[in-house]
């Protein structure tokens, strides 16, 4: 998992029928002290996260287990949004 | 995922069965600036996506499959929806 910030959001129409009513965002990854790092991605969101929050998500097949039984074909998705992060 | 521009039909006649009825399109991705960014990459239409529409790509095995309706398929990239617009604000 990874921090990212939520810097976007992605609107379709016409879409796989297991990802209608699931909100598709834009993600920048984040390294511990708060800067941008890599590119931003497109994310699932699974806890209710919206643009400017500091959230961490998850890669792979797993990110679609959130809204299980339903199996959206995703890659990436929010499974948490951070209220704070520490690094000593 | 990832955002790309659908540029190209591939047609391929020998290939394995899972690919029996599958679409496949060479699709460039490209930056949230809508830029060019790395190798252009064939996936599987699972939407009824054409040439030069904005898509979201799956870069996944398995969540790929899915999107192809069938386990087990032996692909790694899937057209999952047709993009109406992208909003960077934050």
């Amino acid at each position: 998992m990874q921090l990212a910030r939520v810097i976007g959001d992605v609107v379709t129409t016409r879409k796989d029928e297991n990802l209608v009513g699931i909100k598709l965002l834009v993600v920048q990854p984040l390294t511990p002290d708060h800067q941008p790092v890599g590119r931003p991605l497109v994310a699932v969101d699974a806890v209710g996260a919206g643009v400017g929050e500091e959230v961490f998500f998850v890669r792979g097949k797993e990110a679609s287990f959130p809204f299980y039984p339903a199996e959206p074909p995703v890659d990436a998705g929010i499974v948490g949004i951070v209220d704070h992060w520490d690094v000593e | 995922m990832q955002i790309g521009r659908v540029i190209g039909t591939v047609v391929s006649t020998q290939k394995h069965r899972t690919f029996e009825g599958a679409k496949l399109l060479l699709v460039q991705p490209l930056a949230m600036d809508d830029t060019p960014r790395g190798a252009p990459l064939l996936a599987v239409d699972g939407v009824g996506a054409g040439v030069h529409e904005k898509v979201l790509i799956v870069l996944e095995g398995r969540a790929a499959g899915e999107a192809l309706g069938r386990k087990a398929a032996p692909v790694d990239a899937a057209i999952v929806g047709i993009i109406d617009t992208v909003t960077i604000s934050g």
